[in-house]
């Protein structure tokens, strides 16, 4: 998987942001904004800069994904299926009775997903370990952890910022997705994190400030990140909440909302119409 | 009743700890140590407090399989989790209270809900810790680890139990939670004790009264079942170090056998070895059943040997307790 061709990307990331609206709307319930928010970025990763075997989903030499903002759940759910960890089919079965794929990530029950998350903040700390683990083995495999941007209000997050920076794991890879909005209202609002670019800098990691919904922006930050040697990076994605469908875009209300029926139906309008 | 005595015995590394009075933690980080220097998957992680609960001595011989986190254990949880996930058997050890305590979400959510091999050594378990007081003294970490799907629950009794104890779980795929003890403990179990994960070793069964302690309450069980059996009542003793999964048929055996069983634990009332008991009595056998514990209260300063006292977890207090009961 390992085509840096921005045009497919951006193909891909539409046909993502597609079926994510589709199993929301098919649940009834999920979290639609951060999910399509972060939809480019982990795109990005799982078509293009992880190294990946879908058929092996426990290839000992895989980079690794860790969704630290397990609501995102949806977007995992179908960058795993698309790159065919399952079949689309099971996308329908999303929050539904007996499924494996839970309302937030579960790993017991989903081949592909590292680590069981949901309770916000965590993950950083598991891709430390994980990276720590790599080093002993001497694998070069990277650790790549999404977080969302209200997340970081978690202390266990500079916890483990802390940790990464001491260690000088520069095999993980953070990515804040920085939509600026939490269930409450504007991050800003809620509970401000700026200065955030000076905060993960003062942390001792290297820092890298992007467009999280520019292709090409996102594809030369994992190839920078991936040759920063004695110290973790950082992706600050500055996104949209909702990005794609014009009227899910910056509301918070659709932080925790699926989409209905008449809503999908013109969302898939828009997506099919703008490229 | 098999008491611990020096004996001779050839099994590697065993010579040094049978029959030898100690803290439970002195025989986790000799054993900690020994493992190190067989399985080189083992990885050690601490919370600034390895010179206490003596992963220290393992810092010192594999410096790059030893991480301390500092003062943060709830990072300290996912990190040893994630290191489970690369293939490694993550030792995570700092104070009970703040291993369960602080980082019970992280456990939960972590660690048992993936089910990861990761195993949790607290020590400073109980009021024994002493004149740091109650902040330091975890009296809640049976209950907050025991009602936690996957996890399994281990309070040995002594320095030879706790060596077999860490051997014991290195071989046993899953999250584990031992309780340790800061203070120095009688060696009680024989040489030729096997520890198995969930399996009580009964001393003596009673016919009058029995009584099923864990962690430091075992050797104090022991004197409580001599004191009696001098007075006429046959009281026996279970080790239940083991808490979860519950030994329910070497309990059952025993409830069968007597009139009276009594629990001791060196932790609340509620939700620890007595609430184990006593749920799974209450639901296929009914005996009369008494809990030695600290009866809903936090610890204070003092020295351990007062604090037993103040708690009324002596000997003599269980005694109190037994013939109390038999009278009715």
């Amino acid at each position: 998987m390992d085509k840096r061709d921005t045009a497919f990307l951006k193909q891909q990331a539409k046909r993502v942001r597609i079926e994510i609206l589709k199993m929301l709307t098919e649940a009834g319930s999920g979290h639609t904004g951060g999910s399509l928010s972060a939809a480019d970025v982990v795109t990005a990763l799982y078509f293009y800069k992880m190294r990946h075997r879908p058929d092996v989903p426990n290839w000992r030499e895989r980079d690794r994904f860790i969704l630290s903002k397990g609501h995102a759940a949806p977007l995992l759910y179908v960058v795993l299926a698309l790159t065919g960890y399952f079949d689309t089919l099971l996308l329908k079965t999303l929050r539904k009775i007996g499924s494996p794929l839970q309302g937030h990530p579960c790993s017991k029950t989903l081949p592909g997903v590292e680590i069981s998350t949901g309770s916000l903040g965590q993950g950083l700390s598991v891709s430390n370990g994980i990276a720590i683990g790599l080093k002993i083995d001497n694998l070069n495999s990277r650790v790549y952890c999404l977080l969302g941007d209200g997340e970081t209000q978690e202390g266990q997050v500079w916890e483990a910022a802390m940790t990464a920076a001491h260690y000088k794991l520069d095999n993980v890879c953070a990515i804040i997705d920085l939509n600026g909005l939490q269930i409450d209202g504007p991050v800003s609002k809620v509970k401000a994190i700026e200065p955030v670019a000076s905060k993960w800098s003062a942390f001792g990691w290297n820092v890298i400030d992007i467009d999280g919904h520019d292709m090409e922006a996102i594809l030369n930050a994992f190839d920078e990140a991936e040759t920063v040697k004695g110290r973790p990076s950082v992706i600050l994605a500055h996104t949209v909440k909702g990005k794609g469908v014009s009227f899910f875009e910056g509301k918070v209300e659709y932080h925790g909302i699926a989409p209905t029926r008449d809503e999908l139906e013109m969302a898939l309008k828009e997506l099919d119409g703008n490229g | 009743m098999a008491m611990g005595e020096i004996v001779k015995d050839t099994r590697e590394g065993r010579q040094s700890i049978v029959g030898k009075s100690m803290a439970t933690r002195d025989a986790y980080g000799e054993t900690l140590l020994e493992l190190g220097k067989k399985r080189d998957n083992i990885v050690v992680l601490d919370a600034d407090l390895s010179g206490s609960t003596k992963t220290g001595k393992f810092a010192k011989a594999f410096p790059d399989r030893f991480y301390n986190i500092g003062i943060a254990e709830q990072d300290m949880i996912g990190t040893a989790s994630g290191l489970a996930l690369s293939g490694k058997i993550p030792f995570a050890s700092t104070f009970a209270v703040f291993e369960t305590g602080r980082a019970w979400e992280q456990i939960r959510q972590t660690v048992c809900y993936s089910n990861l091999n990761v195993k949790l050594i607290a020590s400073h378990g109980g009021i024994t810790v002493g004149e740091d007081g109650a902040s330091h003294q975890s009296t809640e970490d049976i209950a907050l680890m025991r009602v936690l799907p996957n996890m399994t629950v281990i309070v040995p009794s002594d320095g030879y139990e706790t060596m077999q104890v860490i051997n014991a779980i290195a071989d046993f795929y899953g999250p584990v939670y031992v309780r340790l003890g800061r203070a120095k403990v009688p060696a009680v179990m024989p040489a030729e004790y096997e520890f198995k994960i969930g399996k009580a070793y009964p001393f003596h069964i009673g016919r009058d009264a029995n009584i099923v302690a864990m962690g430091i309450m075992v050797s104090i069980a022991i004197e409580a079942a001599r004191i009696l059996n001098d007075s006429g009542i046959d009281a026996g003793v279970i080790n239940m170090s083991t808490v979860k999964p519950l030994d329910t048929g070497t309990l059952l055996n025993a409830a069968r056998s007597c009139r009276l069983i009594v629990t001791a634990e060196e932790h609340s009332i509620i939700g620890g070895l007595g609430s184990a008991v006593s749920e799974f009595l209450s639901e296929n056998f009914l005996v009369q059943v008494r809990r030695i514990g600290i009866k809903d209260s936090f610890g204070c300063s003092g020295k351990p040997e007062e604090l037993l006292k103040l708690y009324g977890l002596t000997a003599d207090d269980i005694v109190e307790t037994v013939k109390e009961a038999l009278k009715k």
